[in-house]
């Protein structure tokens, strides 16, 4: 038995919930021959990748559904070898470079040569080129991104690119300036109501109104959160009547606890307290940069009006530092005694303009 | 280019590209240099030199998109015509094949070859077809120091025979002793009538209405890039060419090129405090009329709305980047603000930006910045005047 999110994901581009006119744009595309390179972007959690996998379905058919994960090995010119997972199918290849690193240079240009130097076997295909999808394409390094540029298009007559992005910021122009740009927002709340009235009724099960605002308003746009919540809440309770808790993530309340800490008391000893759980975070893999949102976030919500500019601006400043430098636990910590300092002088009410 | 040209040689009659499928940006490349679009000053100078058939060491420069490489490439056209093309303009990429070895081999090879006898009448007309070769190094900008070095002496070894086109972005890139040696053309960027005139030729070319809103719209999102609003023009007929009665509107070329719909970002300047008509929300404009006007429309910004407004624009999936770009515009290019503030705000764009740049959250620095600027917009003006 598969998860909701799963089982429910819409396989054809008629079927989608919503953007209706995007998926218009994509169908009409896909029955031209004439197909660009893409690049989805959009936060995650708002079907990018579903879009592109009824896209793939609309170009070539049920194909496209028989895949193989593949393990490849790739050998870097100083004769390390990279294990890279792989999806395919006979019309599409799916990977994610930005997992080996510096190395998705080599990466890319082993793939793609490979894919554009094979043409389609399959005769009864309905398009020749086949299909490279590219996930996580802002995390890719310039070379690898400079490396695409060229062969983006040199090999366009058997391959077509689809990236798979968070935001387009990260992406040299060049590359930006060869695809065709597809935003995919998030949905709306409205948007959601629709999509899990349609999950719930195909589990033939009432959705009642209140759980369902419980859930949207917890996900923040994400409908992947918002089903999987779903699934669990229903879990929790068959009738998803009465009190309903939506469990927050460990890591969540943790950040939240570190939150109370720096805005309870602002001493040497504290601070010291506040490294060992923002210690403990991080050895739990929760992303520094996620870290100091969450806690930002919080602390925000518990300061002086006054104060709330300043802790966000100095998050953004060593949320930057944090990505330069390369010891993320200094530029949390300083962040917070950076925060610290700012309420205390907040609250004594001293000049803070000689320390600014 | 180079490759592309290739390609078409190898399995030119076989099966030609479908001319449907061509990008429009190669199917009207100009083919005479005087198609060239709005760079009359160097058309000028290169039409003396189909005359004189003699030619120096070239260095184009300028913005992407400005007809740098279609010059050189209709110039060699005109100049060997078809046939001779081939074996006498060598180009190439210097973005895939950078580095020594490439100079010190392939061009130094090419250089070597004294070239066959002029052949004359290849389609019926006669070309000029000087006694020299053209190497054309396109993108010479990204090429490494070393390799420009070794460069310099072979340009002039080989000066009887060859002659050197460079084409590169930064004419501040290219090492002095070759710059020297090279006479230099800039590229302006096309002014808004060149660009009109070419897109709306394109248009009629290929059975496509658009309408005049929509051609201001590829000039404006394009910024004298002819390339780009040439692929944009495309990718838009492509998006609506399935059902007939659609026009291509503004609004989707602005989707294509991923720019932020112009409300969306007035509306987000309102939130920060600043009317995209009327200037700062406070009423501190002697002009009472205005001032009224502007009052009963805005509250003043807190951070609650703030941040607010900047997690929608993010749950929206518009890039940081871009947001960024045009919030800029609309407060620089703001009239009614002092320009003190102004400056305040532009050095926390600056600032902003080189973060996005290395790879910093964009919700947080978007939200850093709409915090900041709405502080300096909504400061207490100081009375002096």
């Amino acid at each position: 038995m598969s998860l909701w999110v799963d089982k429910y994901r819409p396989r054809a581009l008629d079927d989608l919930h919503y953007h209706t006119d995007l998926s218009a744009r994509l169908k009409s595309l896909a029955a031209s021959g004439d197909f660009p390179h893409m690049l989805f972007y959009g936060p995650s959690g708002a079907g990018k990748k579903t879009r592109i996998s009824a896209t793939l379905r609309a170009i070539f058919g049920n194909g496209v559904e028989k895949i193989k994960i593949d393990q490849r090995v790739f050998v870097t010119p100083t004769k390390r070898k990279l294990d890279v997972n792989v999806v395919q199918s006979n019309f599409h290849i799916e990977l994610t470079p930005s997992d080996v690193g510096n190395y998705d240079r080599v990466v890319i240009q082993e793939i793609l040569k490979e894919i554009a130097g094979t043409q389609q076997i399959d005769l009864n295909a309905k398009q020749r080129f086949k299909v490279v999808i590219i996930n996580e394409a802002d995390s890719l390094s310039r070379d690898a991104q400079a490396a695409l540029r060229r062969t983006m298009e040199k090999y366009m007559s058997n391959m077509r690119l689809v990236l798979c992005a968070n935001s387009t910021s990260k992406l040299i122009a060049p590359i930006k300036s060869r695809c065709l740009l597809v935003r995919v927002a998030a949905p709306s709340p409205d948007e959601m109501h629709a999509v899990l009235a349609h999950v719930a009724k195909k589990e033939k099960f009432d959705l009642p109104q209140s759980a369902a605002e419980q859930i949207v308003a917890d996900a923040n746009g994400n409908m992947r959160k918002a089903i999987l919540v779903l699934e669990a809440l229903k879990m929790q309770s068959p009738d998803l009547t009465g009190d309903l808790k939506i469990a927050k993530p460990d890591w969540e309340t943790y950040c939240h606890k570190v939150a109370d800490m720096i805005v309870a008391e602002q001493t040497p000893t504290q601070v010291l307290a506040v490294r060992a759980k923002f210690y403990e975070l991080l050895s739990h893999c929760i992303p520094p940069t996620v870290i100091i949102k969450t806690v930002a976030e919080r602390v925000v919500e518990r300061v002086d009006g006054a104060l709330k500019a300043d802790v966000m601006h100095w998050a953004a400043v060593y949320e930057m530092r944090m990505r330069l430098g390369s010891k993320k636990i200094f530029h949390l910590e300083a962040w917070v005694v950076k925060v610290m300092t700012l309420h205390k002088h907040f609250m004594y009410d001293i000049d803070l303009s000689e320390f600014a | 280019m180079f490759l592309k040209g290739k390609q078409t040689a190898k399995n030119g009659p076989k099966h030609a590209v479908d001319p449907q499928l061509q990008p429009w940006v190669e199917k009207y490349r100009p083919k005479t240099i005087d198609d060239v679009s709005a760079q009359e000053h160097t058309v000028a100078v290169l039409r003396k030199t189909l005359t004189s058939t003699n030619l120096p060491h070239m260095l184009f420069y300028g913005p992407p998109g400005t007809g740098k490489t279609s010059t050189i490439l209709a110039l060699a056209r005109q100049l060997y015509g078809p046939d001779n093309f081939r074996t006498r303009v060598l180009e190439l990429n210097a973005s895939d094949e950078r580095g020594i070895s490439i100079v010190r081999e392939k061009i130094k090879a090419f250089a070597r070859q004294t070239p066959a006898a002029t052949v004359v009448a290849a389609d019926g007309t006669t070309y000029p077809c000087p006694p020299f070769k053209i190497i054309i190094l396109d993108e010479a900008d990204s090429m490494t120091q070393d390799a420009q070095a070794a460069l310099r002496r072979i340009m002039e070894n080989y000066a009887r025979i060859t002659r050197f086109c460079l084409v590169c972005n930064y004419v501040t890139r290219i090492i002095e002793p070759l710059a020297s040696r090279c006479s230099k053309f800039r590229f302006k960027p096309l002014d808004t009538n060149s660009t009109q005139s070419r897109l709306e030729h394109i248009a009629r070319e290929e059975h496509i209405t658009v309408s005049p809103e929509t051609v201001q719209a590829l000039i404006a999102t394009s910024g004298g890039d002819l390339r780009r609003s040439i692929t944009y023009l495309q990718t838009a007929s492509r998006l609506t060419n399935g059902n007939a009665d659609t026009t291509i509107t503004p609004r989707d070329i602005q989707e294509i090129a991923g720019v932020v719909p112009d409300e969306i970002i007035d509306d987000f300047a309102r939130t920060l405090g600043v009317d995209p008509r009327y200037g700062p929300s406070r009423a501190n404009k002697n002009d009472e009329d205005d001032a009224m006007m502007v009052e009963h429309t805005f509250k003043k910004p807190d951070f609650t709305s703030v941040r607010g407004k900047v997690g929608e624009l993010i749950r929206e999936g518009y890039s940081g980047a871009q947001l960024l770009s045009q919030l800029h515009d609309a407060i620089i290019e703001n009239n009614n603000l002092d320009s003190k503030i102004k400056s305040h705000c532009a050095l926390v764009f600056a600032e902003a930006d080189k973060a996005l740049c290395d790879g910093a959250d964009e919700e947080l620095w978007i939200l850093d910045v709409a915090l900041r600027c709405s502080k300096y917009i909504n400061a207490p003006v100081p009375t002096s005047t």
